[in-house]
């Protein structure tokens, strides 16, 4: 029988096999303590071997015990030992659910990555070829993610066999095989020296590029921008331009979404020259896409485009297309626009930015479609670093205004959220004009969650701008809402009073706020006053015991005798935290 | 017919017409007894290597089968194709295993219930041994993993497994013995692993006490587990689901729209159909079926209760409403009835193992389609042409709503389709064939059939288009003997490689090979 201080850690193991999944994973999660309470020979000589038999679990397990075996080289006796980590890691890799695969994939990633060169050789290589010539898609395809650990250590014999391993993969018979090998092809790539770089990898690209199925081609898009960076700019424009032109005119619109999203990283890569020439026709072309998609995914990257090119050619050839794309049909064309739009004004220049985005600002601005001028709301910052906000404020009252009274209330919610980012942009002067009415009107929302985020909106406004403007343009308001009838739009207020307080400190919370509260406390719906009971138990740490023993003791002792369990149950629970402070004081 | 000879010269004419023979049923019924209603089958399928075939029932239960003529330990499968003489052995199936796919649910929200029939059963790509299905009812698609899993005995615990079940009760029984250690275990497991945190020091050479389980038996049982459930994308029924050759994406659609899947992914699709008019009561047409190429993983195609199909492509749009080709045929003057448009609605479509043809069911014929071809069907097979003067009877009994399904022979030569009476029937559909036969899921499917020699009206000589008739009526029907409209095959499938087919009559699942 087992000692009794080892009993958790008979368990643990024990429970390696229990029938239920929650201990058995709860068990492999603690899979180091285990080892560590074996001793690193067993851990190599029994745990290993058991956990490599143990491959037949439900995935979570399998996905837990992929995850721990990637930092298992400590327990098992260092890097020396490293190899006996690859079994089990190597059977996980084979398993039909894919999260599992990609964890054991990386696992194996990160222990090749400490292995020695020659155990890399050894026992690390042989794997990933055992993988890769694997009876199952599932082996091939884990094999493709491993390539690039195994090949810098590979001596050249090896070297060139791994290179026409990987070829074989991207020609396999099964899609989801040349997927991965399409998807990985970057990362091998990085490891590839010049020469073969430029041959055996980019005959391996180009095969991918020709297949039929779209679901390959538009992986292989993906590796595009990540060779291009690797090949010397003159290659770059030689075999990875006119493949990501002739990408850009796919007949599969999802291809075209992928050359859309990917574009401006190959600008980079290919120098200005070429960009000009060739990647800004193609991409006014994927702006101008039929599919609209295709045109969300273009008008995203707008900015990032425009960053990389001349101011020039930008106006030139970008800004009419932004322009047209502000008109689109697809509101979801026009919203992803109006989401990085307001990013091109350092782009383009103060002046171009006035004659030519900020008319575009504007019909955005009264975009019937609220995420529209929702996103363009939420960018203003950006503007206003460049023109300054002036010119935008007389068409941006109305915008907000609209939306404020939105009858989605998720929209009305969206613009509370950016209410102090206006604030601080706009100014106080403009705020209080304008904005001050809406900001309380918000605290009578008939949503909670707008009247919710109205009383958070209120304590940032007064962070914003300070406790002395806050005394005069938002706690009378807010105080004088306490009167209202229904009594939902009173716990509102007392809601906002206890976000105030911490803001306004302790003088103006005993002289103004607390006064409201003590007289809420009267209220005739118990759910009021056990919510006072929770406001000045959040008041405790504001004000000075003095103000504690005189005011809000007396008032929560009357509260724990009320009729209502809830009541009582919150006034005692105040009264506690009051007798906990005053102890520990 | 001197092809028949040799098997190179099988080009110059058109193939023999098959002799049907009977090989297997399972579920046979004693005769008097009863069909329950949730043994219906309601879905039959072969995987594409033909060594499995699952059949879904009205009880929500999938069943499968495996082939038992195939493991032949001497010679592969490619060496027996390469022998100069058939292969004498016919498939024969055991049964497999089975498991309950779906149940009975009711849905809250809409007051609706949704009843467990497995609509319909699709195979997906085999990985590490275990097999793979979709199975779909009204609502819900699942994604069934089928393994083999080693049933484990584990012995040689740390401790007495009679004492202890989990962590909370090692600490409360072990509490009054040695009250310390176990208190600072707590209850729970999560404390009782703490107490060997990271500051805790193990002995160097471990503590040799402690042993690891040893997992003994070596006995294996199938276990059937639902790995994922694709669910809350359809507001209608589902008619169909169709993987995609990519091996990536599956499709399910419903009356009115088709829904895009990723298989990992069981909580978001895409809708790319949707023929939902605007407003509901301009709605004239609904989706009956869609299936995705076999090849080309852009291309998919799906039928409409007006009797047309349309072939779309993916790559071209997001949404997929306007078609690339629309194939219909042309009414002729004249011929409409009250009837017309509702026998024109298709039940099933499929596409031919090469994607090259469509073969569709509508109530009264079967017709091929080559997808090259949209001015009309290539060819068109009359299933039960007696019916035309009942087709009165048949809507008022509801039977005209009968949805049949069909199939074609992995070489693309024949095509069958189901009938009333539990008859089915088998048609060339080589150039110059005028094989049609008729067979009834019994032990002796020839036994009802009427030898009169089909007599194919050829309008063109041409191999463009050939209307044929197969045998008008059958026997029973001649003598005066009533159809018996409840006993209907709608089910059937062809195996992929060979001349078999699997048939559905009520509960029973027949098995014919030629």
């Amino acid at each position: 029988m087992i000692d009794e201080p080892l009993y958790p850690i008979a368990v643990l193991i024990d429970e390696l096999k229990n029938e239920d999944i929650q201990l058995r994973l709860n068990s492999i999660r603690r899979l180091s303590t285990i080892a560590r309470a074996l001793g690193e020979e067993r851990t190599r000589k029994e745990l290993i071997p058991f956990l490599s038999e143990n491959n037949d679990d439900d995935d979570e397990v399998l996905l837990a015990m992929a995850e721990e075996l990637g930092v298992f080289i400590p327990y098992v006796g260092g890097v020396e030992y490293a190899n006996v980590l690859l079994p089990p890691l190597e059977t996980l890799c084979t398993v039909e659910e894919t999260c599992v695969r990609d964890k054991a994939v990386e696992s194996l990633c990160r222990i090749g990555a400490q292995m020695r060169e020659q155990d890399l050789v050894e026992s690390f290589i042989p794997l990933v070829k055992r993988l890769a010539a694997g009876e199952w898609f599932t082996a091939r395809v884990s094999s493709c993610g491993l390539f690039h650990i195994a090949y810098p250590s590979a001596p050249e014999a090896l070297k060139t066999e791994l290179r026409a391993i990987y070829s074989q993969l991207c020609q396999d018979d099964m899609p989801m095989v040349r997927r991965s090998a399409a998807t990985n092809l970057g990362k091998f790539a990085a490891t590839v020296e010049a020469p073969h770089l430029k041959v055996d990898i980019m005959s391996m690209f180009d095969d991918l590029t020709q297949y039929d199925q779209d679901s390959v081609r538009l992986l292989a898009v993906e590796g595009c921008a990540a060779l291009g960076k690797l090949l010397e700019p003159q290659d770059c424009v030689a075999h990875i331009l006119p493949v990501m032109v002739n990408f850009s005119q796919d007949k599969s619109w999802r291809v075209r979404y992928m050359v859309a999203n990917q574009l401006f990283e190959l600008c980079e890569a290919v120098g200005p020259e070429p960009t000009r020439l060739d990647l800004v026709p193609a991409y006014v072309r994927l702006l101008r896409d039929n599919e609209a998609e295709v045109r969300i995914a273009a008008a995203g990257k707008v900015t990032k485009f425009c960053r990389i090119l001349n101011p020039e050619l930008a106006i030139q050839h970008i800004l009419p297309c932004v322009k047209e794309l502000s008109t689109d049909s697809s509101q979801y064309v026009r919203s992803a626009l109006a989401s990085v739009i307001m990013g091109m004004a350092p782009a383009l220049g103060k002046d171009a930015t006035i004659d030519q985005l900020l008319p575009i600002f504007l019909s955005l601005l009264k975009d019937e479609f609220p995420d529209v001028r929702l996103n363009i709301i939420s960018k203003l910052d950006q503007v206003n670093q460049v023109i300054g906000i002036d010119l935008l404020s007389q068409s941006l009252l109305p915008a907000i205004v609209e939306l404020a009274e939105d009858r989605h209330w998720r929209v009305r919610l969206a613009i509370i959220e950016y209410i102090p980012l206006l604030a601080s942009q706009l100014g106080v002067g403009f705020f209080d004009d304008k904005l001050g009415a809406l900001c309380m009107q918000w605290l009578k929302d008939k949503v909670y969650s707008i009247r919710d985020a109205a009383a958070n909106n209120v304590k940032r406004l007064a962070e914003e701008f300070g406790p002395d403007w806050a005394m005069q343009h938002i706690v009378p308001q807010v105080l004088d809402m306490i009167n209202n009838p229904h009594y939902l739009y009173r716990m509102t207020i007392l809601h906002a009073i206890s976000l105030l307080a911490s803001v306004m400190g302790s003088d103006v919370t005993c002289s103004k706020l607390l006064p409201v509260v003590i007289n809420a406390s009267k209220d005739r719906v118990p759910n009021i006053k056990f919510n006072v009971a929770k406001v000045l138990q959040s008041l405790i740490p504001i004000v000075d015991q003095s103000v504690l023993e005189k005011t809000i003791r007396p008032c929560l002792v009357e509260l724990s005798e009320d009729p209502d369990v809830d009541v009582r149950f919150f006034a005692s629970q105040a009264l506690q935290s009051i007798d906990h402070v005053i102890m520990s004081s | 017919m001197s092809g028949g000879d040799e098997v190179v010269a099988a080009p110059v004419g058109p193939p023999q017409p098959l002799d049907w023979k009977f090989s297997q049923v399972f579920g046979e019924r004693t005769a008097g007894e009863e069909v329950q209603e949730v043994d219906i089958i309601s879905a039959i399928e072969f995987d594409k290597t033909g060594d499995h075939l699952a059949t879904g029932d009205r009880g929500g239960r999938v069943v499968l089968f495996e082939r038992t003529d195939t493991k032949d330990p001497g010679l592969s499968r490619r060496d027996l194709e390469r022998m100069d003489y058939p292969i004498s052995r016919h498939p024969e199936f055991r049964y497999k295993t089975e498991f309950q796919s779906h149940e009975p649910e009711f849905d809250y929200l809409k007051s609706l219930e949704i009843e467990e029939k497995i609509n319909k059963i699709r195979w997906c790509q085999t990985a590490n041994g275990a097999l793979f299905l979709l199975s779909t009812n009204d609502k819900t698609i699942k994604f069934w993993k089928v393994q083999e899993k080693k049933v484990k005995k584990i012995s040689d615990m740390n401790l007495d497994p009679s004492k202890t079940v989990g962590n909370g009760c090692i600490a409360s029984s072990s509490n009054s013995s040695c009250p310390k250690p176990c208190l600072a275990n707590g209850g729970s497991s999560d404390r009782s692993c703490n107490y060997f945190g990271n500051d805790f020091s193990f002995p160097p050479g471990g503590l040799p006490s402690l042993r690891l389980p040893v997992v003994t038996s070596q006995e294996t049982s199938l276990v059937a587990r639902c790995r994922r459930v694709y669910a809350h994308a359809h507001d209608y029924h589902i008619n169909s689901i169709s993987n995609n050759s990519d091996g990536e994406t599956f499709i399910s659609a419903d009356d009115l729209r088709i829904n895009l899947w990723n298989l990992e992914i069981s909580n978001q699709s895409f809708n790319i159909v949707d023929v939902k008019p605007a407003n509901m009561e301009d709605l004239t047409e609904v989706i009956t079926s869609a299936e995705f190429h076999p090849t080309h993983c852009n291309m998919l195609a799906y039928s409409s209760s007006k009797g047309s199909i349309r072939l779309i492509d993916l790559r071209r749009s997001a949404l997929c409403d306007s078609h690339s080709k629309l194939f219909e045929e042309p009414e002729a003057p004249g011929s409409r009835s009250f009837f017309t448009e509702i026998i024109a609605s298709i039940s099933d479509i499929k596409f031919a193992k090469d994607g090259r043809y469509i073969l569709s069911r509508d109530y009264m014929t079967i017709k091929l389609w080559d997808i090259n071809m949209d001015s009309g069907p290539f060819a068109t097979f009359q299933v039960h042409e007696y019916l035309r003067p009942k087709l009165c009877d048949l809507y008022e009994n509801d039977s005209i709503f009968d949805k049949f399904e069909c199939c074609l022979s992995g070489d693309g030569l024949r095509v069958a389709t189901g009938s009333y009476s539990n008859l089915f029937r088998v048609f060339g559909c080589a150039p110059g064939s005028t094989e049609a036969t008729t067979l009834e899921a019994s032990k002796n499917p020839i036994r009802r059939q009427v030898q009169t020699p089909s007599r194919p009206s050829r309008s063109l000589s041409s191999i463009t288009r050939v209307v044929r008739r197969g045998a008008e009526t059958p026997g029973v029907d001649a003598n005066g003997n009533s159809l018996d409209f409840t006993t209907k095959l709608l089910h059937l499938a062809w195996h992929p490689a060979e001349n078999s087919i699997a048939c559905a009559a009520a509960n029973s699942l027949y098995m014919y090979y030629a």
